[in-house]
């Protein structure tokens, strides 16, 4: 997990530590360039150790720039290794992190600290560990849905509710409230909804925004279900196609499959 | 058979829970019910107000649930309309003064010798609205057609449901029928869109709700306002009466054309 910024003083400048999240390398206070020297002194000991793996990254409350984080990732390149995820408690640092396409948390931290702090609450309405959950109500406004892996919901999420799925996201209604998919970083994660009109729709680390009321009201008028994905660096909503969206070559298959059939008839 | 407990509740204050409890309690009373009406704002108690009992008050509820009095001293009985009863919240305290198991038992004191009893509960989410809705057998939401409101009652009966003291009631306050045929108002519909639940009755926006509260009148007690009219449909309706909701469209003007136009629309 995320170390505290205590911890980090503590420790020397530069450390790697294996975690169940993988690894992790921590780089404390002190002089860019010198980190830098020290990071790769301690690679250059045991250069096949870390090769062909991946590496987060802690620099604890330190702003980086886009340069500094490109260097680090030139410098670990170099040693085969490839940098997925940038940790800080700095949002510059966490903006030029997510720019550049890398992770600013580790998998299911978001989701974690949220079902955590859901534990003592009250109004609990989460159950852990499955791989999905099946919700047969209305989520209500002020409600909040927390799993790690898929959410389905058979009925409404009102403005106000709230969902974060480690996984794909489905409503079998109106999505009006808030939803976050692939809440551990996995952009690869769906929203879909028979109407996609989320007040805040955020997939991994991307974000949208709905269009605002007034139209929101006239496009309800004109609804078909949505799945919104992200494509080129962008939350996309689009309207359910069928099997193109997820299997591309169903109509050859089908066509494919039928000409098996029909030859082992004749 | 013991009183059936109602809270009236909405999230959003100056929506209308006083006055629905102030009407209903006299609607109840009106069609021979005895009803006790309880004020649970606690520190910021007008029921008393609203029902024109306020010169009245001796003791109030904190004073019942403290044993600073005894429950019949604390029943301020209304003289004009028969069986109608109401307890006062107290003025100088806070929520913080009773608890919801306090509610219950006041109310299970209560219950033998009324047929309703129906709570005013304040604003909010916290303790007093937890205390508010802690005997309730029935919950009324009141909710104005306002985005605002109807996200507090949204929330409040997500609370409610939690609470497994659902299904909640619905009661649309202040629907202005003009403002909705123009378009500029959340009409019925939009509301049960969000919220799916039970719709009790819908009270149009009326003027005369404002007089009587500065009065100290309840509006059914004057039969002739169209929302007295439609606070009575919704006791009513309470008793297990089917009345059809209120055509709440302003008279058609008489011109020929639209005769004409309700012609066509009839056949």
């Amino acid at each position: 997990m995320i170390s505290s910024r205590t911890e980090i003083a503590n420790q020397p400048h530069v450390s790697i530590k294996g975690t169940s999240d993988g690894l992790i390398i921590h780089l404390g206070a002190g002089d860019w360039n010198s980190l830098i020297t020290t990071l790769a002194n301690k690679l250059d000991r045991t250069p096949t150790f870390f090769r062909g793996g991946r590496v987060a990254l802690n620099v604890g409350p330190r702003q980086l720039s886009a340069p500094q984080l490109e260097m680090i990732g030139n410098l670990l390149s170099k040693f085969q290794i490839s940098l997925w995820a940038v940790l800080s408690d700095s949002l510059e640092t966490q903006q030029v992190a997510a720019e550049m396409g890398l992770e600013t948390s580790l998998a299911l931290s978001r989701t974690e600290r949220l079902l955590a702090e859901k534990q003592n609450d009250p109004e609990r309405l989460v159950a852990g560990g499955e791989q999905a959950m099946l919700l047969r109500r209305i989520l209500r406004s002020g409600q909040s849905i927390c799993h790690a892996g898929h959410v389905v919901v058979i009925g409404d999420v009102n403005p106000g509710a709230e969902i974060v799925a480690g996984g794909d996201i489905v409503v079998w209604g109106r999505l009006r409230g808030s939803v976050h998919a692939g809440s551990n970083g996995n952009d690869q994660a769906i929203v879909c909804a028979l109407v996609l009109a989320p007040m805040l729709l955020r997939i991994a680390g991307y974000v949208a925004r709905s269009p605002g009321r007034e139209d929101s009201e006239a496009y309800e008028q004109s609804v078909v279900p949505e799945i919104a994905f992200v494509h080129n660096g962008q939350i996309v909503a689009e309207p359910w196609r069928a099997m193109e969206s997820l299997y591309p070559d169903w109509r050859a298959d089908l066509l494919r499959r039928a000409a098996n059939t029909l030859s082992t008839w004749f | 058979m013991g009183a059936t407990v109602i809270t009236i509740t909405s999230g959003k204050g100056g929506v209308g829970k006083t006055t629905a409890t102030a009407n209903l309690s006299a609607a109840l009373a009106m069609k021979g019910k005895r009803v006790v009406a309880i004020d649970a704002d606690i520190g910021l108690r007008n029921l008393d107000v609203v029902m024109g009992l306020e010169n009245r008050i001796v003791y109030d509820l904190v004073n019942v649930v403290e044993g600073a009095c005894r429950m019949r001293q604390a029943l301020i009985k209304d003289k004009r309309i028969e069986n109608l009863y109401m307890i006062p919240a107290a003025q100088s305290r806070d929520k913080s003064a009773i608890r919801p198991q306090d509610m219950i038992d006041v109310c299970d004191q209560l219950r033998p010798e009324f047929d309703f009893i129906l709570i005013d509960s304040p604003a909010g989410i916290e303790q007093g609205f937890r205390n508010a809705i802690a005997p309730a057998d029935r919950i009324c939401i009141i909710t104005t057609p306002e985005v605002s409101a109807v996200r507090d009652a949204d929330r409040v009966v997500g609370l409610i449901e939690a609470e497994g003291k659902g299904p909640a009631s619905l009661i649309l306050n202040r629907l202005r029928p003009q403002m909705v045929h123009r378009g500029d108002m959340l009409d019925t519909a939009d509301v049960l869109d969000v919220l799916a639940i039970e719709l009790l009755g819908i009270v149009p926006e009326d003027e005369d709700i404002i007089v009587s509260t500065n009065r100290g009148i309840p509006v059914v007690m004057e039969n002739k306002s169209r929302a007295g009219q439609a606070f009575c449909n919704i006791a009513a309706r309470l008793l297990g009466e089917d009345v059809p909701l209120m055509d709440l469209e302003e008279k058609p003007s008489s011109s020929w054309l639209s005769k004409i136009a309700g012609l066509v629309r009839r056949g």
